[in-house]
């Protein structure tokens, strides 16, 4: 599979809220980050907690500034997030 | 604070509940459960944890490779990633004069069980999970961690599969040491960055 995404693309996270279990937590929802790398492909967590089969998924580190995910602060958090939370973000937007 | 979701005794409860149904529909006999989770603890330990960044600390090249592809790099000191459930990818994240790193979970505890054991249970509270991705620098002084600054804080929230340990910087001074003596100067909080070394 290729990955959609490469190391310092900027990306933006889904801000759905799904009824279903989920790896993107609250905090980082509908925020623009940098890719830092890909970390392989691994069914995802959404699908394996419903019991759907799926192929697996790229996953990546997306590093965030504190102050897009908080509005203050001068450390990053990194995330580990499947590709299909992702969109790429326009380049005017968000930090850095 | 409301209610943890790692209460101990509700979550005991729920576990005893799912391998009780697990053995009366025939999916697991009796021991096989508790029989898995010792032979992984058995030689989960941050003794582990340890000797790889002891390695890290002497061999400039295995350091490289410990950086770019952990799981590979911490076969030359007889460790894998491969012993539980699923092969999990390692990354390790270097401190330096201008970055410290620091690991959580914040949706639930996601830990290098195998390189550190258990994990304390401070990591596995509310608490810690909620504020140290919120205000790092604060969290860290309570654990006794001034930081300088400027030095910038990357905080490494395991939201996946992979998981996460800092390498600290190698102490002043510890130049004589060899690796074995220098392995026991590594402390679990200096492996998850609440602490340095």
């Amino acid at each position: 599979m290729t990955d959609r995404f490469a190391p310092g693309d900027r990306v933006r996270t889904t801000g759905a809220d799904p009824a279903h279990h989920t790896r993107i937590p609250r905090y980082a929802r509908g925020k623009t980050g940098v890719v830092v790398e890909p970390e392989g492909s691994h069914a995802r967590a959404d699908d394996r907690a419903r019991a759907i089969l799926a192929p697996p998924e790229p996953v990546y580190a997306v590093r965030f500034a504190a102050s897009e995910l908080w509005g203050s602060g001068d450390h990053s958090v990194v995330l580990d997030l499947w590709e299909s939370y992702l969109e790429p973000a326009d380049e005017q937007e968000g930090e850095r | 604070m409301t209610v943890d979701h790692h209460d101990d005794a509700v979550i005991s409860r729920q576990v005893r509940r799912l391998e009780t149904l697990l053995e009366e529909r025939g999916v697991v006999e009796g021991a096989t459960l508790d029989d898995a989770i010792d032979r992984f603890l058995a030689s989960a330990s941050p003794v582990n944890g340890a000797r790889i960044v002891a390695r890290a600390w002497v061999d400039d090249a295995f350091q490289q490779r410990l950086l770019t592809d952990a799981n590979e790099a911490i076969a030359d000191v007889g460790l894998t990633m491969a012993g539980g459930i699923q092969a999990q990818r390692l990354r390790v994240v270097a401190n330096s004069d201008t970055v410290h790193n620091v690991i959580v979970c914040t949706l639930c505890s996601c830990y290098p069980i195998a390189l550190l054991g258990p994990s304390p249970s401070w990591y596995k509270s509310e608490a810690y999970r909620s504020r140290v991705v919120r205000e790092p620098r604060a969290v860290l002084a309570e654990f006794g961690l001034e930081l300088a600054d400027d030095v910038e804080i990357v905080v490494w929230d395991s939201s996946a599969e992979s998981r996460y340990i800092v390498l600290p910087q190698r102490p002043p001074g510890t130049g004589d040491l060899d690796e074995e003596q220098l392995a026991a100067l590594v402390t679990r909080n200096g492996l998850i960055g609440t602490a340095v070394v």
